[in-house]
């Protein structure tokens, strides 16, 4: 099919492309992509004491946290599918949330204040999510207590599953619910990353 | 159960930089930022609608390929009937650093129409010939000689290429 010749293969490669050219295309892009409208999820990369979250935001507002465990490729394509393939790196949309998430994990911000947009879950599930941020920082309860909450007290097991598939975590706290006997129960960063955020809210609110 | 779909950054990693090279090589390097930035544009729009097995690298080849000769209608004011490409005038300073790519786009951009388009689509972007004839009208036949006319005359101009092209 290419019948290029060796020589001509070296003669092509002089016209690689200089360090720098791409990343300045694609910030171009990234505006006008947004311009006109197609930037229908924009996502970056954050470091944080819990390993590299993804964020990610749609229009409405945002939309994904991941952690590392769960595989940032992978969320990129589930959310590629669930939403919409015009996913593309623009780090702008998610300056609001980057910088709570940074006073967040300074210590210094309490609750965020951020658009969400909650269009990955639905039903029971988003009810609990929507009442999760009613626990107050620093604070835990049970999964009974957040069914009672929720006005569902028998749903204790569906409460564990909407916790397990919040798909804003950190932003969202479910982080702050516990067995009732006062285990962890899951969570999607790994136990680590759960008790490390614990920690932090039981540290900054004694001071 | 709804067909996957690769997010479209990803299909900007993956091809990005070989639009880059085609739209250097067909437009020349001044003009060449706008038609990749007009390619990816149309393609990100176009993208939800692509069938999922398409053959992802051909489909911005030809977008890169209808949006050069927009391009260079844009810019000569004036209808162009054809897919060929009008020769344009000789190389203008160009701003920026890359000076040792320069001298090869200068050359590309010196070839004729078809052949420049030819190299492109064939060399840089890698679509078989029958492809390329597509895109330029003609035969496979036609487009693979417009090809080898074309690397013929940069080989000449670049006769030590490859020793310079060992060391990148």
């Amino acid at each position: 099919m290419n019948d290029t010749l060796p020589n001509d293969t070296a003669l092509l490669a002089l016209a690689s492309t200089e360090p720098g050219a791409l990343d300045r295309l694609h910030r171009r892009l990234e505006e006008a992509a947004d311009r006109d409208g197609l930037l229908d999820v924009a996502y970056t990369t954050v470091d944080s004491p819990v390993g590299a979250l993804l964020l990610a935001s749609t229009r409405t507002g945002l939309v994904r946290v991941a952690f590392g465990v769960e595989d940032h490729d992978k969320v990129l394509e589930a959310l590629a599918t669930r939403l919409s393939p015009r996913v593309l790196r623009s780090p702008q949309r998610l300056d609001q949330a980057a910088r709570e998430l940074d006073q967040y994990f300074a210590g210094t911000r309490t609750a965020f204040d951020l658009p969400l947009d909650l269009s990955l879950s639905s039903g029971f599930r988003q009810l609990v999510q929507r009442h999760l941020p009613e626990i107050g920082y620093g604070h835990t309860q049970s999964y009974g207590q957040v069914a009672r909450l929720v006005g569902s007290p028998k749903a204790v097991r569906a409460v564990g599953s909407a916790c397990a598939t919040n798909p804003l975590p950190v932003v969202v706290p479910c982080h702050r619910v516990l067995r009732s006997d006062g285990t962890l129960g899951g969570y999607a960063g790994g136990l680590a990353a759960k008790s490390a955020l614990l920690r932090l809210e039981a540290e900054a609110a004694a001071v | 159960m709804r067909e996957m779909k690769r997010p479209f950054e990803q299909v900007v990693t993956d091809h990005g930089d070989t639009v880059l090279r085609v739209c250097r090589a067909v437009v020349g390097f001044q003009d060449a930022d706008d038609a990749w930035s007009e390619t990816f544009l149309a393609a990100m729009r176009a993208y939800p609608d692509l069938p999922p097995d398409a053959n992802v690298e051909a489909w911005l080849v030809t977008i890169a390929h209808r949006k050069s000769i927009d391009g260079v209608r844009g810019r000569q004011r004036r209808p162009v009937p054809t897919g060929e490409l009008p020769e344009r005038p000789s190389a203008i300073g160009v701003p920026g650093s890359a000076d040792h790519d320069l001298d090869l786009w200068d050359a590309v951009r010196a070839l004729p129409g078809k052949q420049r388009q030819a190299v492109a689509y064939h060399h840089f972007a890698g679509l078989p010939y029958k492809d390329v004839a597509e895109l330029l009208g003609g035969t496979a036949e036609a487009a693979r000689r417009a090809a080898s006319d074309g690397i013929k005359a940069l080989r000449t101009a670049f006769p030590d290429s490859s020793a310079r092209g060992a060391t990148p």
